[in-house]
């Protein structure tokens, strides 16, 4: 399965990743209209900072994933080409799969009180956060 | 006429050359036939002829082909000559009067040989090249046509079969003929700026336009070679003169400096050979000669004909017993031989020479 | 004191546009865009902005627009806005300016009145595209001539000295790791390696991973010694001894102690955080002869394997001390114009102290020619050149090769904002600063380096298939290929050039 890795010697801490991120999945999809006029979603990806050492945290799609096992609605689910998603019909906001993510890779939307991630942006052959990083530190690889 | 500054000689041309590699003699009928047969590529504005064997009996003398443009260039270049050589001989090179041949320069030979005090530590041969160097560019009016031993350069402004009648070549017998008809596109049709192009024992014909011309040049002047003769074809004769006979280079491998194989080429070659191969165009990159050529050398042991690197010129060759002929058109050769034993169009790059007494040593 | 020196740029920011993603903040590490979260909005100080135009390009939805709009003073003809600001600046602070890059100001550029020739009817055309177009290039001294027996096979008596093979004649400048980062260097090592040319390490030494690449790379040694060691001599392909740079001929170099962290310290060999100062010249050359005792003591400590070269910045008379050099032992020679760059030099001897290159090169390449020693040395240039059309002027004028830096950096980002000197070069080219040193990944740097050397290549082959000469060797020295325009008697005369229609 294809996952995203990040090469963090090259990421300039810049963000762009969280920003395509909100954008794929707003509902416009248009960058000016989703950050000004639409409730913003949560990015799947967040960049993590300690002075010069920054790169891009995303959910890993775990082979053994903890936050599958633990759901207590199963709407933290694997699809079958491997990916992880929520449900967020069947999400009820428990926060146990936060619990038991090793990496903090899942937030809490507090808007709508599901769970968020990424889910590798179904239908893009290539996640948005891995096409538009300017110094290329994501890659989507086997 | 008055010497301008350098026009690169812009031109097409038809040459021709015949090599008997036992030294038997053949008169200049052939060759004339042979380069008039190329009649439509020539203009008019220039054909000649170079000779091998014409002089037997003043065969250990420099024979300098001289032209004065008027008796005061030839009195001052006489007076030159008498103070730099010993005079053998000199006289009027015999011509006929011919209706096409408009206004032609006095045309003289000499049969010299080097003062000896004169020469300096320096070989007679690199003597004999300065002189004529500062013929041609210091004495106003006066051109060595040519100045090797036992052979001369006649050439003239009009087609090569008026000149060839001009000079009476008919009257001449050479183991080695080479020919040239000119077809100047920008150059004034002038006496010395036709073909062959003589230096010592060289002669050669040009068919082709030097792209390199400007950095032959240079890499010549550095050795001491002044071009003044409003032609890029003289750069040849240099090259072959400072490869071979200065820097002693086996002909075939001044040939590969002229016309080297491509870098891709001496990468596959086997270990050896690259380096020979590699050192020489590294070396002397600045003697390849660029840009389209086909070229016949003559010189006293035979003839050679070379392409260049990507045959943008033609050239065939032909052999018939013991005669080697070269030309720009496969008609050149079959007007003067009707059936040749081997007719073929020598690779670009790939030297044709004829060696008197050792045959045809490399086919192209 | 009240400044009397405002910013030269303006910063524009269109409000619909922007979405507060905060890029530009992140990005510009001279401080200009603040973002107020009372009022979520981003306050931009005009006064630092530099002008290298970071934020600009990677704001995602291109709200930023930053114009060059200096105050405009009162000029007349002979007081010029460059001159009112180095005085304010002068007295306000009492120091020597710096500066970054070349020299900027409009002395001739020779390059742009030479134009080159085509075949026409006489002389067919080479297309590139359909037939071998050659650039390989030899650099090293050459022989007189070859002593080559004939016989069964032939027998190459004389063995050449040492030659750098190039695939194209175009090196990478001397730069080194200190004035730019080591992810830059990087850069310039692995497409110099993938392209089959060289870079070189200028005076900063080798850092331990750069040795892997030593067969691409000319190893420099300059008036600091920076790095030297015998390790650091034999590891490198060739060596080049630094004279004069053509941004500030006459002076030595300041790599400045906050630089010198730990990796620079080691490849420099001198402890951190002290200041790397390269004396202005060599003080074990205070003339020729003494140069070359250095050539062969560098000979003698690469066992003759490797070619010694010597740089100098083009100055008046640089045709005698390329004579000089080339009697003394420099198997190459590389003149450094008017034009050519630095990370950081006062400003008054970058402004003017030089020649330009054009005119140093056509002087040189003469005079050895004259003296009959062209083919003892190879000539390479620097300083200035911006296209293939200069590389291709620059051979046909007589140079062997060229050497590019200014045009590599701008490949990798550069945007010659001319703030090197600061050390913050927001591209992560001319800066040491962690942060900023990651933006150029060594990859991409790579890869774009690859592609402008493949362009130019491609873009050569057109211009010397178009003169009908398949072969580089060809058109080094040809000035029959080169027309000028607009050019003085004099120039003509210098350069070894007709004007056009001639």
């Amino acid at each position: 399965m294809r996952r995203i890795y990040v090469k963090e010697d090259v990421c300039i801490g810049c963000r762009l990743c969280e920003i395509y991120c909100i954008v794929q999945h707003s509902k416009s999809k248009n960058i000016i209209k989703a950050f000004r006029d639409e409730p913003r979603p949560l990015p799947g990806v967040i960049v993590e900072e300690k002075g010069p050492i920054s790169f891009a945290l995303q959910c890993r799609h775990c082979d053994d994933a903890p936050c599958v096992e633990s759901c207590i609605t199963g709407a933290m689910q694997r699809m079958e080409d491997g990916r992880i998603i929520c449900d967020i019909d069947r999400c009820v906001g428990c926060w146990t799969c936060i619990m038991v993510c090793p990496y903090g890779a899942i937030r809490m939307d507090q808007n709508r009180k599901v769970a968020s991630k990424c889910d590798l942006c179904i239908g893009e052959d290539i996640p948005v956060c891995v096409k538009n990083c300017p110094n290329e530190a994501l890659m989507y690889e086997e | 006429m008055q010497k301008i500054a350098y026009k690169k000689d812009i031109s097409g041309c038809a040459v021709s050359g015949i090599l008997n590699t036992n030294g038997k003699k053949i008169n200049g009928g052939y060759i004339i036939r042979s380069i008039a047969n190329m009649h439509d590529r020539s203009n008019g504005l220039g054909g000649g002829f170079a000779a091998y064997g014409i002089y037997p009996s003043y065969k250990e003398y420099y024979a300098f082909h001289l032209m004065f443009d008027d008796l005061n260039a030839r009195e001052r270049c006489e007076e030159f000559l008498d103070k730099n050589f010993l005079i053998e001989k000199d006289e009027d090179i015999p011509t006929r009067k011919i209706n096409t041949t408009a206004d032609p320069p006095i045309l003289r030979r000499y049969f010299l040989e080097p003062r000896e005090e004169k020469l300096n530590k320096i070989s007679e041969d690199d003597f004999v090249i300065r002189e004529v160097m500062k013929i041609n560019s210091d004495i106003e009016g006066s051109y060595v046509l040519s100045s090797g031993k036992n052979m001369g350069a006649f050439k003239a402004v009009g087609f090569p079969e008026d000149v060839g009648n001009f000079y009476r070549l008919e009257e001449y017998k050479a183991e080695t003929w080479i020919a040239h008809g000119r077809f100047p596109t920008n150059t004034p049709g002038w006496w010395g700026g036709a073909h062959p192009f003589a230096l010592l024992d060289y002669s050669i014909v040009h068919n082709g336009e030097i792209s390199s011309y400007g950095i032959n040049k240079r890499y010549l002047e550095m050795f001491g070679y002044r071009c003044t003769l409003l032609t890029d074809t003289e750069v040849v004769a240099y090259l072959f003169d400072l490869l071979v006979r200065r820097h002693k280079l086996p002909m075939k491998i001044a040939c590969k400096a002229l016309a080297p194989p491509f870098w891709d080429e001496i990468d596959r070659m086997p270990e050896k050979e690259k380096k020979v191969m590699k050192t020489i165009r590294t070396v002397y990159g600045s003697s390849l000669v660029n840009g389209p050529f086909s070229i016949i050398l003559g010189f006293k042991d035979g003839m050679l004909a070379l392409n260049d690197r990507i045959k943008l010129r033609p050239l065939i060759a032909a052999t018939k017993k013991d005669f080697l002929m070269v030309s720009s058109e496969e008609a050149g050769i079959r007007e003067i031989c009707k059936e040749p034993d081997k007719i073929w169009s020598p690779k670009a790059g790939e030297p044709v020479i004829g060696l008197i007494g050792k045959g045809v040593v490399e086919e192209g | 004191m009240l400044t009397l020196c405002k910013g030269e740029f303006s910063v524009e920011r269109d409000d619909d546009r922007c979405i507060r993603c905060l890029v530009c903040v992140r990005q510009c590490p001279f401080d200009v865009h603040k973002y107020d979260e009372e009022e979520d909005r981003i306050y931009s100080d005009e006064s630092k902005c530099v002008g290298c135009q970071r934020c600009a390009t990677l704001c995602p939805t291109d709200a930023i627009t930053i114009r060059y709009e200096p105050m405009e003073m009162k000029e007349n003809a002979n007081w010029k806005t460059y001159h009112l600001t180095n005085i304010y600046k002068q007295a306000e602070t009492g120091g020597v300016l710096l500066t970054g890059m070349g020299n900027d100001k409009p002395y001739p550029i020779y390059w742009d009145h030479i134009l080159l020739n085509a075949s026409q009817v006489t002389n067919p055309s080479i297309d590139p595209l359909r037939e071998p177009m050659e650039l390989r290039t030899y650099l090293g001294r050459k022989p007189d001539l070859l002593d080559i027996e004939d016989g069964d096979e032939l027998i190459l008596k004389t063995e050449i000295s040492p030659q750098l093979k190039l695939e194209l004649p175009v090196m990478f400048s001397a730069m080194s790791y200190g004035a730019i980062s080591l992810n830059a260097v990087k850069s310039l090592a692995r497409a110099a390696a993938i392209a089959g040319t060289y870079y070189n390490t200028g005076e900063g030494g080798l850092h331990k991973d750069l040795y892997k690449y030593g067969k691409n790379t000319i190893v420099q040694c300059a008036s600091g010694r920076f790095g030297i060691s015998p390790d650091y001599l034999n590891a490198g392909s060739a060596i080049e001894i630094k004279i004069g740079q053509g941004a500030k001929p006459g002076i030595g170099g300041h790599l400045p102690g906050e630089k010198v962290l730990e990796e620079i310290s080691e490849t420099r060999m001198i402890a951190e955080g002290t200041d790397a100062l390269s004396p202005a010249p060599h003080h074990d050359i205070y003339s020729i002869e003494d140069l070359r005792q250095l050539i062969f003591a560098l000979k003698e400590t690469t066992a003759y394997e490797k070619p010694v070269g010597v740089k100098i910045a083009a100055v008046h008379n640089s045709a005698a001390i390329s004579s000089g050099m080339v009697r003394a032992g420099a198997d190459f020679i590389v003149l450094d114009g008017l034009r050519g760059g630095t990370g950081a030099a006062p400003l008054v001897t970058r402004d003017n102290v030089g020649i330009p290159i054009e005119l140093a090169l056509a002087s040189v390449d003469q005079r050895l020619r004259e003296e009959g020693i062209r083919n003892k040395t190879s000539l390479i240039v620097a300083g200035g050149i911006r296209s293939s059309s200069d590389v291709i002027k620059a051979i046909a004028l007589g140079a062997d090769a060229v050497y590019i830096g200014t045009a590599a950096l701008v490949a990798l980002g550069c945007h010659l904002c001319q703030k090197c000197y600061t050390g913050k070069c927001a591209w992560g080219i001319a800066t040491q600063d962690p942060y900023l040193t990651k933006r150029l990944n060594p990859e991409i740097g790579t890869r774009r380096l690859v592609n402008l050397l493949k362009a130019w290549s491609n873009e050569m082959k057109e211009l010397i298939g178009g003169m009908g000469i398949n072969a580089i060797e060809s058109l080094r020295g040809n000035r029959l290929q080169l027309r000028g325009v607009g050019l003085t008697d004099t120039e003509y005369r210098i350069l070894g050039i007709l004007p056009a229609g001639e």
